[in-house]
């Protein structure tokens, strides 16, 4: 995450060589890929991503704010270095859900929904990340991280505070 | 972390070999014999019209949860109308209880892609799509690896095998969205916009993904064309049951010894998986109820098990249907009410909002919920929970809505005294209990007591969705 706006254009020859194994013609497919890329290289997607990628594809600048608004994964503001997510669906609440929250909650000193003041967790609450049989679980960013314990909780939150 | 590797009873098609760190690359694949019903599809002359009539015989029924038969959904592409058809493999796995087709795509990845690139020989498509759900890390990445490795082999892109049949497949990774994984909602994100579903006629065989024919097919049902092109429609129908051949993945997870992913043989006794195959229950306790395929599908009770078995026909007799195969095990002393609630809160955050009965009912059954569950419940509160439910029943685009309504109501059946006692005193039979064994029960402790009055961590008023 930078909090000075880069330019998307070196994405560009990137997104050129996906087009290659997609029908002709159909580049606003690309909406939804481009926009995971923006995302993973500053953390969110930012006013002037839109304005490049609705020049880039060539797609209704609406399309993508429709996207931005319905898809869970994106976001329009940035969020702590480590955004753990917490699934909280059924299986997860059978196997001790509602306790990893409580858990992480005082660690962290924050509520789901919250940022630690330092910037460095982001604590959510989801829904069903197809991990049931290794509940409870979270996401950290992009890994998932199953079976949890105090112990390997605590472990985990150690090792990336440092 | 990979998922651990279970061991049940029967044939298994999937779950035949030891899982190592090499296990799911193209080289131990074709070492198990992999690819070689591609082989035989490219170079032994099979037209695209045998293999559909091959896959039609198999009877082998969809195993994305409504069980439709696979050969019907291929045999009304036109093969030679001159549009364009699609294949796209329905990997957007988000049903809660269900994870077999997460297994599938980090074991056997080039079996789930050899799948793919029979099909979309079958219907003559030139592009395949493979819809994965956003949230997959390393089922993503060992997908994108299969595909890069099928490429650098010559079994994609142009000329595969030199037989003059060409194939590009695209990897799609959506964006956190469970209504995505309704077919038409899905070839929306596939095009780049927000997964709505959209009304039936015309299908998605006529008008689909780019207004050309388009057939979705599940993981698991892809997984298993290449044994039954390989090893031969007998193979495949001497497992099983007339009905429903083959064998099904099936993910529990709930309050069962060992949760995981389980191949069984359709027909399979339920009660001997449960018991035998998984353990029975955590901690010795007796068995509630299961939410048997996804949290879609109404529950059955203990006794509405006995003498069930694990195929679609046997289900459906028994009031309530296999569905995706995400089995959910759920012991005596948890409370039913709370875990309504929980399974309400996520329809209504799943929701897409185009439909208004939908749109505004899984809110409504939600708050309805809700307010029980925090000792506010009004005696007229459960009838209204089944109100909701008929006015969401086939009046809306996709079955999200229908579903809820099926799930909560079932629920209701089953464990009405529980939602009159809640509703009655405020408070819950079984004491708001969700676990049995609870890792951070001490966490939990400590949080209500510096909570007072405040239900639960994650049901704050509101709700928190990042």
């Amino acid at each position: 995450m930078t909090s000075t706006m880069t330019s998307i254009q070196h994405l560009i020859p990137e997104f050129e060589r996906w087009k290659t194994r997609y029908p002709a013609g159909f580049e606003g497919s690309l909406t939804i890929p481009c926009l995971h890329r923006i995302q993973q290289e500053r953390g969110y997607i930012a006013d002037s991503d839109i304005d490049e990628l609705v020049a880039y594809l060539g797609v209704p600048r609406t399309q993508v704010d429709e996207v931005l608004g319905f898809y869970t994964m994106f976001t329009r503001t940035p969020r702590g270095r480590h955004h753990l997510q917490v699934c909280h669906n059924a299986s997860c609440s059978l196997r001790g859900a509602e306790g990893l929250v409580a858990h992480l909650c005082l660690k962290l000193g924050i509520r789901p929904g919250e940022t630690t003041s330092d910037g460095a967790f982001t604590l959510t609450t989801v829904e069903c990340l197809a991990s049931c049989g290794t509940a409870p679980m979270m996401m950290v960013n992009e890994a998932y991280h199953e079976n949890l314990t105090p112990a390997t909780v605590d472990a985990l939150l150690e090792e990336l505070a440092r | 972390m990979t998922l651990p590797y279970q061991v049940g009873s029967g044939t298994k098609f999937f779950m035949n070999f030891p899982v190592t760190e090499r296990s799911h690359t193209l080289e131990a694949y074709r070492a198990r014999g992999g690819y070689k019903a591609l082989t035989r599809v490219l170079q032994e002359g099979m037209q695209p019209t045998d293999v559909t009539k091959e896959v039609s015989a198999s009877g082998i029924l969809g195993h994305g949860g409504a069980a439709f038969p696979a050969g019907r959904k291929w045999g009304v592409i036109k093969l030679n109308d001159g549009e364009p058809h699609y294949v796209c493999m329905n990997a957007d796995e988000g049903e809660p209880g269900t994870f077999k087709d997460r297994w599938l795509l980090e074991h056997v990845p080039h079996m789930c892609l050899e799948g793919l690139i029979i099909a979309s020989y079958a219907l003559m498509g030139r592009h395949g799509f493979i819809y994965i759900r956003g949230e997959f890390d390393l089922a993503y990445r060992r997908m994108r690896d299969a595909i890069e490795e099928a490429y650098a082999a010559g079994l994609l892109g142009e000329n595969i095998m030199g037989s003059g049949y060409s194939l590009d497949v695209v990897l799609y990774q959506g964006a956190g969205s469970y209504v995505c994984g309704e077919a038409s909602a899905m070839l929306a994100s596939l095009e780049g916009k927000k997964g709505w579903p959209r009304n039936r006629p015309p299908r998605l065989t006529v008008k689909g993904l780019y207004q050309k024919p388009t057939v979705v097919n599940n993981v698991e049902t892809l997984a298993n064309v290449p044994v039954i092109i390989g090893q031969g429609v007998e193979v495949f129908r001497a497992v099983g049951t007339p009905k429903s051949p083959g064998t099904q993945m099936i993910s529990i997870s709930g309050h069962i010894a060992r949760p995981g992913v389980y191949e069984v043989e359709y027909g399979y006794s339920w009660e001997k998986f449960l018991y035998e195959d998984c353990g029975g229950m955590q901690g010795g306790k007796a068995l509630k109820c299961v939410i048997p395929g996804g949290v879609s599908t109404k529950i059955l009770n203990a006794d509405e098990l006995k003498g069930v078995t694990l195929d679609h026909n046997s289900a459906l007799a028994a009031g309530s249907q296999l569905g995706s195969g995400g089995m959910i095990a759920i012991a005596e002393g948890t409370c039913m009410v709370r875990l309504a609630r929980v399974i309400q809160r996520f329809y209504h955050h799943e929701s897409c909002g185009q439909c208004t009965p939908c749109r505004e009912g899984m809110g409504w059954m939600e708050r309805v919920l809700d307010r029980i569950v925090r000792g506010q419940g009004r005696p007229e509160d459960i009838d209204r929970l089944y109100y909701i439910s008929n006015a969401n029943d086939g009046t809306t685009i996709c079955s999200l809505g229908d579903s809820a309504g099926y799930a909560v109501t079932a629920i209701l059946d089953h464990y009405r005294e529980e939602f009159e006692y809640y509703v009655k005193n405020g408070r819950s039979m079984f004491d708001g209990q969700l676990t049995v064994e609870d890792p951070f029960a001490e966490s939990l402790a400590t949080w209500h007591a510096l909570n007072p009055g405040q239900l639960s961590p994650t049901l704050a008023a509101g709700g928190h969705h990042g």
